[in-house]
């Protein structure tokens, strides 16, 4: 196992970039996830990782060797393809076997090695099938066998899962954490999903347009994203954001929008360093909670009309619309929300989240 | 895609299908008549070549019998057998390696070659004949095994073939090896070619029965009898004496059996989607 240091590291591809110089420092036995919209870069980025990839600048180190002109096999890295890559010629116990092909092992060492391997995944009674007689899910699990079984550096996943039904994906997410739990592996995981990332990271590293936007442990993105986009990527559904402009009296919410208005004293004090008086008002779903009759001491309160409630069974997510923009809300699941109806929702003070909405970044 | 190759069954039999069965069993016939009197000429006796009924009145094995027996048409034979196997497994192994290149690595220059290598494909085999010759002559190769056999030791058509299949190779097998540490040759070897098996097979028919039958070129280079492939010797038949039917078609029903071996054997492989298991599509 080792570290995996990224300093600067750029891609060029002719005249255009796809990756702007990120620094990114992955700890021994950590598992960072990297997550980002379709075209961030997320995937070159592992690729030069790989060394399936040349490196147009910076240095990418492995432990504490710089590896940027090493080949592949070199690096001592595993990976595991988004389309699975496991060869269709050979069997499943060949397949895995493959992993060893430049190790020193004796031929019963690595057949140790393998059907070892083929327990810990549950493929022992699979051996012998070809790939064509798999299910989706298991091919999968034969292309982290042939990554398992070789004791490399770092594991790193391109989109693994993301060809697997809802269900199957939400079994080999669970695998894939249990597997780093057990054999303590560094591992560098892409995906899109933030329920992926926010599920199964150590650390969640928030890509954008080929640079970094935000690194940190799920929760802390969770709880305090750096910007707009993070706080829109991470959590499901996604953070609700209202337009907001900050004067004198507090923060109005434009000139139709019911007149909603945060006085001061219920602004936190460094929105009063904002640049720009246009702000972004950031309410995750799950912190927006109905009002009721004796509520008080509330920051904010949404009046709206309801225009569909969504029922998930232990909770019902309430789409609503205000006069200026929609929110979602989540409501208890024994509310009964019908389209048409009036609703208001309420969220606390230390929920919201403002983002200036020049540079979309948090301010308080 | 589709895993199946099945066609499907039609419900009922509209008037083009009719048309087509009609022109392909014409079709079949006008191909197989040939070969029909080619097998009962071969067991007539030389009395009744002329006898043009498809059945022979006293069909009889002594042709095979002579023919075996003659020193001289196992020589050929062999000599054909040398000359196929050598330059259809050098063609498999070259064309593919060149082709494997030209599908899967990035280089400047690489279109430029592709297509001067395609380009190679318009020029007629009777063009190249003569330059053939005077190079072989000049460095005495004519009469030489290997006279015969250069020219067709790797063929333009089998670089085409193969790089239409291994482009489509999806790369993440050549990386996943590449990473599981195989150097490119054994990607290649281990990884690129077992995938592209029905290609392979495809092209080792048509490679075996190119050279199988190969005569013009053959014919030219070679003036010592010992060294003429099947198809020379057999036409030399023809010009001695007198025509020896009986003893050519014969000659001619024996040589068809290793083309049938072949065919047999490798059609098994040509089997469609064997890489489609191995990645989702
Ligand atoms: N070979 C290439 N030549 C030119 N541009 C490329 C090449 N490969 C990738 N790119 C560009 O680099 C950028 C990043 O691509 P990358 O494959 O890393 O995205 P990604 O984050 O993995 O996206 P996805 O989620 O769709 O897989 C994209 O804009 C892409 O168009
Ligand atoms: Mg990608």
């Amino acid at each position: 196992m080792a570290s995996i240091t990224l300093d600067k590291i750029v891609k060029t591809y002719g005249a255009s970039t796809a990756v702007h110089g990120i620094d990114l420092q992955i700890a021994d036995g950590e598992f960072v996830v990297l997550v980002g919209p379709s075209g961030c870069g997320k995937s070159t980025t592992l690729r030069m990782i790989a060394g399936l990839e040349s490196i147009s600048g910076g240095t990418l180190k492995i432990g504490a060797r710089v590896v940027n002109q090493m080949e592949p096999k070199q690096r001592n890295i595993a990976m595991v393809f988004q389309n699975y890559a496991i060869y269709p010629h050979m069997t499943v116990h060949q397949n895995i076997g493959f992993g060893l092909y430049t190790s020193k092992l004796s031929r019963a060492e690595k057949d140790a090695r393998v059907q070892e391997v083929g327990r810990i995944l549950g493929l022992s009674h699979l051996l012998e099938r070809r790939p064509a007689a798999l299910s989706g899910g298991q091919r999968q699990r034969v292309a982290i066998g042939r990554a398992m079984v070789r004791d490399p550096q770092a594991f790193l996943f391109d989109e693994p899962l993301s060809n697997l039904d809802a269900q199957l994906r939400g079994q080999m997410r669970l695998e894939i954490k249990q597997l780093h739990q057990r054999l303590g592996s560094t591992i560098v995981f892409v995906t899109h999903d933030q329920v992926e990332a926010m599920s199964m990271a150590d650390r969640i590293v928030v890509m954008r347009e080929g640079r970094i936007l935000q690194v940190g442990a799920p929760m802390e993105l969770y709880n305090r994203p750096a910007d707009m986009f993070t706080a829109r990527f991470i959590g499901s559904p996604e953070m609700n954001m209202l337009d907001a402009e900050l004067s004198g009296d507090g923060l109005g919410f434009g000139a139709n929008a019911g007149r909603v208005a945060l006085v001061p004293d219920a602004l936190p004090p460094g929105l009063r360093q904002a640049s720009s008086p246009r702000v972004a008002v950031g309410i995750r779903p799950q912190d927006l909670a109905p009002l009721n009759a004796g509520t008080t001491g509330a920051a904010l309160v949404l009046h709206g009309t309801v225009r569909v409630a969504e029922p998930h069974g232990s909770e019902t997510f309430v789409h609503l619309d205000l006069p200026s923009g929609s929110v979602i809300a989540r409501a208890p699941a024994a509310a009964s929300y019908r389209p048409g109806d009036a609703a208001s929702f309420k969220a606390d003070r230390d929920s919201i989240r403002y983002f200036d909405r020049e540079t979309e970044k948090l301010v308080a | 895609m589709s895993r199946s190759a099945t066609a499907p069954v039609p419900r009922s039999i509209r008037p083009g299908a009719i048309i087509a069965w009609t022109c392909l069993f014409v079709g079949g016939v006008i191909m197989i008549t040939p070969l029909l009197f080619m097998f009962s000429t071969s067991l007539k006796s030389a009395g009744e070549v002329f006898d043009l009924r498809l059945v022979p009145a006293n069909p009889t094995l002594q042709n095979y019998v002579r023919v075996l027996s003659d020193g001289r048409f196992l020589g050929w034979f062999l000599n054909s057998t040398l000359i196929a196997v050598i330059t259809t497994v050098s063609c498999l192994f070259f064309d593919s390696l060149v082709a494997y290149t030209l599908a899967k690595f990035r280089f400047p220059g690489r279109k430029l070659v592709f297509l001067a290598i395609l380009s190679t494909l318009m020029i007629p085999t009777e063009m190249l004949v003569i330059p053939w010759y005077l190079m072989s002559s000049s460095l005495g190769w004519t009469d030489t095994y290997w006279g015969i056999m250069f020219p067709g030791l790797m063929t333009a058509f089998g670089v085409f073939l193969m790089r239409q299949f291994f482009e489509t190779v999806p790369d993440d097998f050549l990386e996943a090896a590449r990473i599981d540490g195989l150097n490119e040759f054994t990607i290649w070897w281990r990884i690129a070619m077992p995938l592209v098996t029905p290609a392979l097979s495809a092209l080792a028919i048509f490679t075996f029965l190119g050279n199988w039958t190969a005569f013009f070129w053959p014919l030219i280079v070679t003036t010592d009898r010992d060294l003429y492939t099947l198809p020379v010797g057999l036409s030399s038949f023809a010009v001695e004496q007198s025509i020896q039917w009986e003893m050519i078609m014969t000659g001619a029903a024996l040589s068809t059996i290793p083309t049938l071996l072949i065919f047999l054997f490798f059609q098994r492989y040509i089997v469609r989607g064997v890489m489609l298991a191995g990645v989702k599509g």
